[in-house]
Parts: C-alpha cells; structure tokens; sequence
C-alpha cells in the first residue's frame, strides 16, 4: 500500500486516484501508525512553506517522515512536498521575509523565482531535461512536458542529487533522487500520460 | 520554456455537455467524462468546465461531475458557472476540480477572491471577467465589466477591475470579449493586450476564436498566456493537434 501522507494542507485526492487510475492502490492517511505501515510514502502539499511545516508537526509528522526515510522504502515528494525536503526556505511576503526551517534530509535552500518579466507563479506546462539516470523517468523522454504551479525552487547544496532541470528565466533543480527517496516539483498527477508513467515507476519500485 | 496554453471550454447543463457533441465519434459525447479524456487524449492542456445549468436545484449534479471527471483525467481542470459561497468553492475543489472561476459573485462580493485564495491558495482561484467595449470601434474608450452572463453592466472599468482581483489574489483571469463571443471574428486582442500589460497573473483569451490564426493572434498581439475556445474543437472544424501544430509553426511554445 501507498500511503499519501494528509496533514491538512490542500486537496490530495487527486494523487490517490491517479494512482487508482493506473492499478495501485494508495490512502489518503492522517494516522502515523498507517504512514509506519505503509510500503511506500508520498508527501504532497501546496501553498506555503512555513504553513505546511506548522501543519506536518501539529500532525506529528516531522518524526514519521524522517523514520520512513531511514528505513528505506520509496518516498515521494511532490510539489512543496520536494520543497519541503530541504533544509530551509525564504519566502517573501510583501517587503517582509522569513526564514523557515524546513526537515533537512537534502542539504539546499528554497529561494523565490528572480524578479523578472516572467510571471511569479509558474503555472502551466514545462519541459524536464535529465540530469542522471533513475528508476522514476524510466521511459518518460527526455525534454517531456509537465504540469508546473510554483513560486519558489529548490537550490540544493550537492548538485548530484539533481535529477531533473526545467528553464523558467533560470534553470532550475525540478526533481530530486537519492538512495529511496526522489521529489519533483511538478505535479505528476496532473501532467496527462507522462506524470502517470512517473507515478507508475515509483509505485513499482521496490 | 513554458508552453502556451490550449483549452477547450465545455457547456455544462444538468450535468451533460451541451453543444456540438454530435460531431464527435464517441460513445457518448455528452458525458463530461469521455469528452474530457477524448481532449486530454489529443493532448488538449486544460479543461473549463462551464456550469450553465438554470435551477439551484440541480448544482448538486456539477459536484458529482468533477469528482467523475478527477478520477478519469489527470490534466488540471477549472470548474466555473453560478460559483457564488466559498462553499461552492470547497466543494467543486474537494470534488478534485483543481481550480474554480467566479465571476458575477466576485464582482458582487470581492471578498470571495481574497478567501478563496487565503483557504485554497491563489492558484485555485480563477477570476472570469466578461468585457464590453465602450465604443465599439475605439479601444482607446476601454471597456466595461458585464456580469450575469453579460447581461448587467457592473459599473467597473475592466481595467481596475483585473488589478484590484489580482491584489485581493486572484490566481488567473480569464478574459471574454462580450464583443467578440459568438462571433468567430477573432479575439479582441487590444482588450487581452492591455489586460496582460496590467497584471503580472496569467491571462487566458476568450470569446471569437474562429480559426487557427486567431489562437496564435490572441497569444502574439494579445499577449495571453493561454486560449480558450469552444465551438472550433467541438465542431471539429479543428482538432487540439492541428492547432498545437500551427502554433508551433507561428513559432510558439506548445506541448506537443
């Protein structure tokens, strides 16, 4: 079983019928003992980053992940939940900004997309370029369009945990692998055939 | 790069598609369902789903909808049409819609924007704005917002009115010309262009689309970030690939 961790951030039914969709079976879960269970684990999340950390303790969670993480079952980051993954963000609203810490598995910070004539958020299709080979773009063609909705990117500290680059004014890690855990930016939920192919691979991975 | 948008815009009522579905060989093409996944098939974006159903009765049965459509088709969609709660809002959203449009009630009650926003987040937020031009001939009078399904003038100049929407955040705009709808002459691009030059969210071009040099107009002169039509994919004067090619022929980013 796929466990799909809820902690109260945004709308996850949509990862877990993608995954019913192509045979597999995940739970939408808020219980830490369900997440220990489970054979594999997905993080989803929208919105903002010092929210989402508030809401992932009040749940508990902060210890579940990091323990589902050592034991070495796949793990699943999507959208701010690859954000998440890091050590800490700087997000910026108005003139103010704050730091929040974040659960510090990967080494890198989440910074804001540069001011540019660019629209802040990315929304829409962009396309993914390789960076290293792994089990999650297994037969999905290098420079396939994805479904993006994002203001903020991750920086990680050692470049080789980069899976995947998108441009948007920059180019920019989009997705993550390393060891059991991978993360991508985009929504493979919503990205038609080639995000279903993703969510494929990682439900087949053992 | 990111890729410019196409998305067809489906006519709800009583929770079947309306208009144009005989022209597509399908099983049933007035099941939202199957015509979604036949676009998603053909590689369209997005989908709009228009709610046009009459009675407050029958709302239920556009819920039901999307939460079908969710578990069929992995695109994002938008689910639009008589949104006046914040509760029409968590529910269309919680069905597996990925984002709602409001229109008349957020003209009424701009306040809705700001919560839809603050509790779902700016992206689930679509702001529709029916536009009329003051003189028909001369953009430079600007245009006025419509609601009610274009029918009641609000009082609001379009171009205030997509600045304030974006501050209280709203996360796109998707901009009809009263003008144009209906009439396949092509977008009101002067409308899209100074629409786009005020805000800095996407703005998705509606209401004209006749050909295929309208899409890429809409896009070049219009400035829009996506295009919606309706009649020339359901006629199936055009399919969603035909017109993904001729973009890319115009030399704009489309996801093949």
């Amino acid at each position: 079983m796929i466990a799909i961790i809820d902690y109260g951030v945004g709308n996850l039914r949509s990862v877990e019928k993608a995954f019913a969709y192509i045979g597999y079976q995940a739970k939408v879960t808020a219980k830490p003992e369900d997440i220990l269970q489970a054979d594999k684990v997905v993080l989803p999340g929208v919105g903002a980053f010092g929210k989402a950390m508030e809401h992932l303790a009040k749940a508990g969670m902060v210890p579940v992940v990091h323990q589902m993480i050592r034991s070495g079952r796949p793990f699943l980051g999507v959208c701010l939940g690859l954000q998440l993954l890091f050590e800490e963000s700087s997000e910026i609203f108005g003139e103010q900004e704050c730091l929040h810490k974040g659960l510090g598995i990967f080494p890198g910070r989440v910074l804001r997309f540069p001011v540019s004539d660019l629209k802040v958020p990315q929304i829409g299709w962009n396309q993914i370029t390789r960076v290293k080979d792994a089990p999650l773009l297994q037969g999905v063609p290098d420079g396939s369009y994805v479904y993006f909705v994002h203001s903020y990117y991750v920086l990680p500290q050692d470049p080789e945990v980069t899976l995947c680059q998108t441009s948007y004014g920059i180019d920019y890690c989009s997705g993550v692998s390393y060891q059991n855990v991978a993360a991508v930016q985009f929504h493979p939920e919503k990205s038609s055939r080639v995000g279903l192919q993703i969510l494929k691979n990682f439900a087949e991975q053992n | 790069m990111l890729a410019k948008r196409v998305i067809p815009c489906l006519d709800v009522k009583d929770g079947r598609v309306v208009k144009g579905t005989e022209f597509l060989q399908l099983r049933d093409a007035g099941d939202p369902v199957e015509l979604a996944a036949f676009y998603d098939g053909e590689s369209a974006d997005e989908l709009v789903f228009l709610d046009i159903t009459a009675s407050h009765e029958q709302r239920k049965t556009i819920i039901e909808m999307a939460a079908r459509v969710a578990e069929q088709v992995f695109i994002p969609f938008t689910v639009g049409g008589g949104i006046s709660s914040i509760n029409d809002i968590r529910n269309i959203l919680l069905a597996g819609a990925d984002k709602t449009s409001v229109n008349s009630a957020a003209v009424k009650t701009p306040r809705l924007i700001a919560e839809g926003a603050e509790m779902f987040g700016s992206q689930c937020i679509v702001v529709a704005v029916d536009a009329r031009r003051r003189d028909k001939l001369d953009p430079s009078r600007g245009w006025e917002v419509y609601i009610n399904g274009g029918r009641v003038p609000a009082g609001l100049d379009v171009l205030e009115w997509v600045a304030t929407v974006e501050k209280l955040g709203a996360g796109e705009i998707l901009l009809t010309s009263m003008d144009r709808d209906g009439t396949k002459e092509g977008y009101d691009n002067e409308l899209n262009r100074a629409v786009s030059e005020t805000v800095g969210i996407p703005v998705i071009s509606s209401g004209g689309a006749g050909n295929l040099k309208h899409l890429a107009d809409g896009i070049k002169l219009g400035k829009a970030d996506a295009v919606l039509a309706a009649s020339i994919f359901h006629y199936r004067e055009y399919t969603i690939k035909q017109a993904k090619e001729f973009l890319a022929g115009e030399q704009i980013v489309v996801r093949n």
